[in-house]
């Protein structure tokens, strides 16, 4: 699946750390690393993580548009 | 030409300000035929990881494609470059010979790396970062550990690059022309704590310098001539210029377009050689060239990814309204950047800015807030490592809240003014003295 963060929203809160610990993380004091294409099958983990956000940063690209206009 | 019935919406550019501009218009409420034309081979993705964990290895190229946030219905014409216009006619011409009419085009076909031309550019192991693809590049020639890493600029893309390289324990070189790093992005004197951190990592910082030349051997660079008569043995160059537009088809078509972008009116519709704004066509993203409301109409660009996003939804939106209902687009910028273990995030246009104000933390503990003034106003804000301060800060820019701040009106109990230390405006080719460009993430 595919997720974007919008780092200009992002306050490092790391609400989304404490939701899905193997696909976000903490650097240094605030620098959010995050995995942009995380398994399919951790959707219900990342969506929590996306709920967790108290500044709504987090994309998520819905299941079925994935399959849905390819290039 | 089939006819203007089935034309439809074009957007030229597949990548961040094309695709969230072509969902727009979906939301919108369009459900017409859209076509989407890109020259990249790939889906949109994502270029901030680019010059950051992808070059530290953390992350794969591959794996920054964007997600798709609203179903598009549309035909995607991926590794196709536009380069004809027919204004009249309303018709693009593809490389490869193919016509596409439109009713409506979105141009938003971002920027591309400055290559190197002077002496050397032939030569193997130089680099560019602005695709997927080159990233790719340079992080397979980092991982076979190159002697020497020399890079050229010391803008946002340069110092990112040379985080990495120094995590990667590479031994790094920066060349800048000016005193300190990101000199032109938030002045010399915030500048000089990367500075510190170049220093601290190891990397060895060359202020004030030009590189003249590049040397090679069997086609393979190996030395850099600097302007200070010194040399540097190197294996791996990259060069970190920033960025220039490719809109010779839309200059060719009679629009005011060079390489510092497209020229459009206050609605983000593009204008002819004779000032007047083309009904159809529109643009967005760092091709954009538009007079900012918030800057009292100042012309800019603005290089960065918030701003690819909000000005292709608010294209999207004026394509959709009549010629007699557009909506002027007004964009307070903002970017950030990690380097050296430090979140940089900043809100409004440092450029020009006469004095600088620490208002929280100091510069020599890495952690700060400074605030920007021009001419009385606050107009901009850094944070290292303090985002949560940003968003009050973002508020005072908008309305141009006094500058020095009062002391005590926030939460600080002094507040000492210094010269942010900004370079000189350069002489921008093609582009009249009185326009001053924005700050390029590059
Ligand atoms: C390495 C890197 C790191 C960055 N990091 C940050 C960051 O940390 N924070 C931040 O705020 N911003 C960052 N940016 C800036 C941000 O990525 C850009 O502002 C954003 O990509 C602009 O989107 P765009 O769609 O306008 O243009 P682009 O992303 O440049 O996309 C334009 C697309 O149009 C295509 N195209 C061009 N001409 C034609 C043609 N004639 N026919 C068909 N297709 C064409 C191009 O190939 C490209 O795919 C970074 C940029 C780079 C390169
Ligand atoms: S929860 Fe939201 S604000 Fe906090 S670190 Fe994650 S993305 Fe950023």
């Amino acid at each position: 699946m595919r997720i974007v963060v919008d780092l200009n929203r992002c306050q490092g809160y790391a609400q989304c750390c404490y939701a899905a610990p193997e696909h976000f993380e903490l650097r240094g004091h605030e620098i959010l690393f995050y995995d942009p294409a995380p398994p399919e099958r951790e959707r219900a983990r990342i969506e929590r993580a996306q709920q967790a956000c108290p500044v709504r940063a987090i994309s998520i690209e819905p299941a079925d548009l994935a399959e849905q206009d390819e290039p | 030409m089939s006819d203007m019935e089935t034309a439809g919406i074009v957007v030229v550019g597949g990548s961040l300000a094309g695709l969230r501009g072509a969902e727009a218009l979906r939301n919108g409420g369009y459900t017409g035929p859209l076509t989407i034309v890109g020259d990249e081979p790939y889906p949109p993705y994502d270029r901030p990881p680019l010059s950051k964990h992808v070059l530290a290895g953390a992350l794969d190229a591959a794996s920054t494609e964007l997600p798709r946030l609203v179903r598009l219905n549309a035909r995607w014409r991926l590794g196709q470059t536009v380069v004809a216009l027919d204004r009249i006619a309303r018709v693009i011409g593809l490389a490869d010979g193919s016509a596409i009419p439109f009713q409506s085009l979105l141009v938003a076909t971002g920027a591309q790396a400055r290559r190197w031309t002077r002496a050397g550019s032939e030569l193997a192991g130089v680099f560019t970062i602005r695709t997927r693809d080159d990233a790719a590049a340079l992080r397979s020639a980092l991982a076979s550990v190159p002697a020497r890493v020399l890079i050229i600029g010391g803008g946002l893309i340069g110092c990112e690059t040379a985080s990495c390289c120094s995590d990667l324990g590479l031994p790094t070189t920066l060349v800048d022309s000016n005193p300190a790093p990101l000199s032109r992005v938030l002045g010399a004197t915030v500048g000089n704590v990367i500075a510190g951190c170049m220093m601290d990592a190891g990397v060895d910082f060359r202020a004030s310098t030009h590189v003249d030349a590049l040397e090679g051997a069997f086609g393979k660079v190996v030395r850099a001539r600097l302007s200070d008569g010194s040399a540097i043995e190197t294996d791996l160059v990259v060069v970190a210029l920033g960025a220039v537009r490719e809109t010779g088809w839309l200059s060719r078509a009679g629009l005011l377009a060079d390489s510092g972008g497209l020229t459009c009116d206050s609605a983000c519709r593009a204008l002819n050689v004779e000032g007047q704004p083309d009904l159809n066509i529109f643009a967005a993203g760092d091709v954009a060239r538009w007079p900012n409301a918030h800057y009292g109409d100042r012309l800019m660009t603005v290089e960065h990814w918030g701003n690819a996003i909000e000005q292709a939804e608010h294209a999207a939106r004026n394509i959709l309204s009549d010629p007699s209902d557009q909506n002027a687009y007004r964009h307070l910028p903002a970017f950030w950047s990690s380097q050296f273990g430090i979140n940089i995030k900043t809100v409004g246009s440092a450029e020009g800015a006469e004095a600088a104000a620490i208002t929280q933390g100091s510069l020599s503990s890495r952690r700060f807030l400074a605030v920007y003034g021009r001419e009385g106003h606050t107009v901009a804000a850094v944070s290292f490592d303090e985002a949560r301060w940003l968003p009050s800060y973002a508020r005072r820019i908008e309305i141009k809240a006094t500058f020095p701040p009062v002391p005590g009106a926030i939460d600080q109990e002094r507040v000492d003014v210094v010269d942010p230390g900004f370079p000189a405006p350069r002489e921008l080719a093609g582009a009249t003295s009185s326009v001053r460009q924005e700050a390029a993430h590059a």
